[in-house]
């Protein structure tokens, strides 16, 4: 509930937007660099993780938390299975490349890779997150 | 090529003690040898890394399940129970079935483990121009190897689901 020390909270207001945005970066550029959906999906879900631990949140916040969660989580992965569907729906095969796959080391470029990078990013961030709420948060939570 | 027949019977002798073994514990051991017998299979067809997940994940299995028995019992109470055989008789009908049918599947397979890294050489050598992604572990997960992200995706959301359908507690009115 009340957090840790104000070190710790102002470093992590400094720190937890950075710490998103490049877990936004390394989703985004999947295709080009190393890293991706996964990698991407963890760095996401430690800038949230790395709130909650400092800053602690309300019982009510944490209940919604949860629930967007789980949601998201689930949209990511419907969102993969539909871009791997998709190739099977105009007539080919499952996992088909169906968009164009343009000039290489662009960060438009590879077809269906990005998307597919960024309902990964999504899953994987929102899974991790909802795993760490319901292992450690909620416990923490309850006690006080 | 020889070592990996000698794996082999090896984790078949291992996979039968693990199931007629009466202690539990023994049991365990067996199927630790099984996993470890993977990994070390993983390391001479040169998948280092799949090796280091197995060692991984088999030192966990084999941990929890001593934890689990130390805690219960040793005995396993499923041996000399009257076999019951229609499951046998299914079991063997598919089994037979699905050994027929990957021969026919499997055959223009190259043999197993050789030669080694011919499948990793043609996608470092076409993976840009067939899939236009610069990073070649990106083509290879999200394009070749489609399915495997997939099971992999569906093995996390089964993981979260475990995980929350057993620790929630918020939903609950105490």
């Amino acid at each position: 509930m009340g957090g840790m020390t104000v070190i710790v909270k102002t470093i992590t207001r400094l720190i937890a937007g950075f710490i998103f945005l490049y877990g936004v970066y390394i989703v985004l550029h999947g295709h080009l660099t190393p890293g991706g959906g996964f990698a991407g999906g963890v760095i996401i879900a430690a800038a949230f993780i790395l709130l909650i631990l400092s800053f602690g949140t309300l019982e009510m916040k944490e209940r919604v938390s949860y629930a967007f969660g789980s949601l998201l989580e689930s949209i990511g992965g419907l969102m993969f299975i539909l871009v791997a569907a998709f190739g099977l729906l105009l007539g080919s095969y499952f996992f088909l490349n169906f968009i164009p796959k343009g000039t290489p080391l662009r960060l438009v470029s590879a077809g269906i890779i990005p998307l597919a990078n960024i309902a990964i990013g999504i899953k994987v961030g929102a899974g991790l997150f909802s795993i760490f709420l319901a292992l450690g948060a909620s416990k923490y939570i309850m006690k006080e | 090529m020889v070592e990996l027949y000698l794996l082999l019977i090896a984790m078949l002798g291992a996979a039968v003690v693990a199931i007629e073994i009466k202690d539990l514990l023994a049991a365990a051991v067996s199927m630790g040898i099984v996993g470890f017998s993977v990994a070390i299979m993983f390391i001479l067809v040169q998948a280092p890394d799949l090796a280091i997940v197995q060692i991984v994940v088999e030192v966990l299995t084999v941990v929890y399940f001593a934890a689990v028995i130390l805690r219960t019992t040793h005995i396993d109470s499923t041996i000399g129970v009257k076999p019951q055989y229609l499951p046998t008789i299914v079991y063997f009908v598919f089994g037979t079935l699905f050994l027929i049918i990957a021969l026919y599947a499997l055959r223009d397979l190259p043999r197993f483990g050789f030669p080694i890294m011919k499948v990793a050489s043609f996608y470092i050598n076409n993976g840009l121009t067939q899939t236009g992604a610069a990073n070649v572990v990106a083509s290879i997960i999200l394009d070749y190897r489609g399915y495997d992200t997939l099971g992999e995706a569906v093995v996390l959301f089964t993981s979260v689901l475990g995980v929350l359908t057993i620790m929630r507690r918020l939903g609950k009115k105490e």
